[in-house]
């Protein structure tokens, strides 16, 4: 697409394909939306319309901006033998996943107090849990988790590869696009459009157009990795390669459905019954498995060595670690629906495979925490890497407890119960929040090119701030959890249940209240980071002012 | 035989072969001496500086 180096006669200024075709899709993308805008048979879908109708519109005039702003020559691929990487994109995922982060913790500590308190709903439709149960845990995963994945696997797969990203709108395509996806999705669980598909709850127009996005990002990562200058594939590039691939499978199987009509917003599934129930923990296990797993395994890879100034301890033991884990990690969501109509036989295969998940996770936390040995000294003296190193306990202690609960004899006392809303927010706030926190931290003073952060202190107070909060989440739920269990399974002496749901709902008031101050200290710490970040971007001095032109290189 | 019993049956032995010998064959990549030298440079690709 581009040529390498400038050739001294500046060629004849030249649309390229992908700049007149996605102008060419996008004002097509825009026509069809008015159409659908105009014929919507509900108001919500009509919006959704237009917004789509809006960004295409934008989109096209970005692409004719940029392309009358650019010089005739393409960004060129090396400068002075240096890989020119493109980091605009990476920038704006990283910014992108702060701002979805606290809108994310924000939600959530919302609906953490509306359980204590449910007049907390105002009684107006839109702050109903049930419209912001969805919110926040896509504006978590997704939005959150989902800009750290796509920041961190464009930044590492070129450092790694030392190979500019492949494409020159696809970038942009795939990082804004992926946001849009994620305006679209929001906007409807406040709207009040779901398929009602515990995280997969948008619906099938937003499905077609992030799958477009998806394929995007695969083949942008994909073309990358064939530019390599490097012959070997580091091993965090195979994990982001892994996330990619498998979600794209699991959005496709699990979003088979038939919409109503192209002016509806409303479809049905193609799957039915236990087959449907079934789809649905293949792909929602699974979306913990190789977005919440792979993809922040990846991150592990490569920025805890990078940060300790440490080998990975055992590459050998990488590469196992990411085969095994992607043979297991598919089978695993029967554990999802023990004793229910699902056969038997699967519900054991389902727990037999989360029992075997044990020995994959624990030697990812070994090879992680083993990278520390000869620097165990820089977790007195950096944060970051503190953050980096409890998030890998947190990812230890998850992965034990989640096999654990998957045992049928364990599931049938915490199934449905907090404990496992406990378990998923260890998993949540100490594995994926803490390691994503550290990448940023490292990310962004890189991307700016400042020296280093505002603040060490600062990341100090964000550390212990949140850890607490995480500490006071994680020890109510399982206290309120287990409570809960007993009390649902207790039988009086006449063989009557001993309590009524509304006393177990009752007896949890004190933990639901401890549970949402956790959330809060947790947002207050991320609140501080991004202070922090702020502050650093803003410093006045960066690190290379000789060219302001010049490619980003890592500030060491 | 119907297709629920065709792929259980499969799925028991072929397809246990398959990831066994899947498997095996990641442990020998892993393992093999002559692969080394590439992994122990390979994992110092994130400290190493262009």
């Amino acid at each position: 697409m581009a040529s390498i180096g400038a050739s001294p006669v500046a060629p004849a200024k030249r649309m390229t394909l992908g700049e007149g075709g996605s102008a060419l899709a996008l004002a097509a993308l825009a026509l069809l939306s008015i159409v659908v805008a105009a014929k919507a048979y509900e108001a919500a879908y009509a919006f959704h319309a237009y917004l789509f109708a809006a960004g295409s519109v934008a989109a096209v005039f970005a692409i004719m901006n940029r392309y009358n702003d650019r010089p005739a020559a393409l960004p060129p691929q090396e400068i002075d033998g240096k890989p020119n990487y493109n980091m605009g994109p990476v920038k704006f995922a990283t910014v992108a996943a702060m701002v979805w982060g606290i809108a994310g913790f924000t939600v959530g500590v919302l609906i953490a107090f509306q359980l204590a308190f449910p007049a907390l709903n105002f009684d107006l439709a839109f702050l109903n849990f049930g419209r912001m149960r969805p919110l926040h845990t896509s504006a978590v995963i997704f939005a959150f988790g989902g800009n750290v994945l796509l920041a961190t696997s464009l930044y590492v797969v070129q450092r790694t590869s030392r190979a500019r990203l492949a494409g020159d709108i696809t970038p942009w395509f795939v990082v804004l696009g992926y946001n849009f996806f994620i305006l679209i999705a929001g906007t409807g669980y406040l709207l009040g459009i779901t398929q009602s598909k515990e995280y997969a709850e948008p619906e099938w127009y937003a499905d077609l157009f992030l799958t477009v996005v998806w394929v995007a990002y695969l083949l942008m990562f994909m073309l990358t990795l064939r530019k390599r200058k490097e012959p070997h594939i580091y091993v965090a590039n195979w994990f982001y390669l892994a996330f990619i691939v498998t979600i794209a499978m699991l959005h496709l199987g699990n979003n088979a459905v038939i919409p109503v009509s192209l002016f509806s917003a409303k479809s049905y599934q193609v799957w039915s019954g236990v087959q449907d129930a079934m789809v649905q923990w293949w792909y929602g296990h699974n979306a913990v498995g190789f977005f919440l797993t792979a993809g922040f395994l990846a991150i592990m890879y490569y920025f805890v060595p990078k940060q300790a100034e440490r080998p990975v301890y055992s590459y050998r033991l990488s590469i196992i670690h990411f085969w095994a884990l992607i043979f297991l990690y598919i089978w695993a969501g029967p554990h999802h629906l023990h004793y229910t109509a699902l056969p038997d036989w699967a519900q054991t295969l389902g727990m037999v495979f989360s029992i075997m998940l044990w020995m994959p996770s624990w030697g990812g936390m070994i090879n992680g925490l083993m990278t520390l040995s000869g620097a165990w000294d820089k977790l007195r003296t950096d944060p970051v890497l503190r953050l980096m190193v409890v998030s890998i306990a947190f990812y230890g202690m998850s992965t034990f407890e989640g096999p654990m609960m998957s045992i049928k004899v364990v599931n049938s006392l915490s199934h449905y119960t907090d404990w496992t809303v406990g378990h998923v927010h260890s998993g949540a706030l100490g594995w994926v929040a803490y390691i994503s926190f550290g990448a940023i931290y490292c990310l962004v003073p890189w991307l700016w090119n400042r020296e280093r952060l505002y603040s060490l202190k600062l990341v100090n107070w964000h550390f212990w701030i949140s850890t607490l909060g995480i500490v006071l989440y994680i020890s109510s739920m399982w206290v309120a959890g287990i409570m809960q269990g007993l009390m649902w399974r207790a039988y009086t002496a006449l063989g009557f249940l001993e309590y009524s749901f509304i006393e177990t709902s009752e007896a949890m008031h004190p933990y639901y209240v401890i549970r949402g101050l956790g959330g809060l200290l947790f947002l207050a710490g991320a609140l501080i980071m991004v202070y922090n970040l702020v502050m650093t971007v803003r410093a006045v001095k960066p690190v290379a002012e000789a060219e302001p032109k010049s490619p980003l290189v890592a500030a060491e | 035989m119907d297709t629920y019993n065709i792929l259980a049956s499969f799925a028991q032995t072929g397809g246990l072969l398959i990831f066994v010998f899947g498997f095996a064959l990641v442990l020998a990549y892993a393992l093999m001496p002559s692969n080394r030298s590439t992994f122990d440079k390979a994992a110092r690709t994130p400290i190493e500086e262009d």
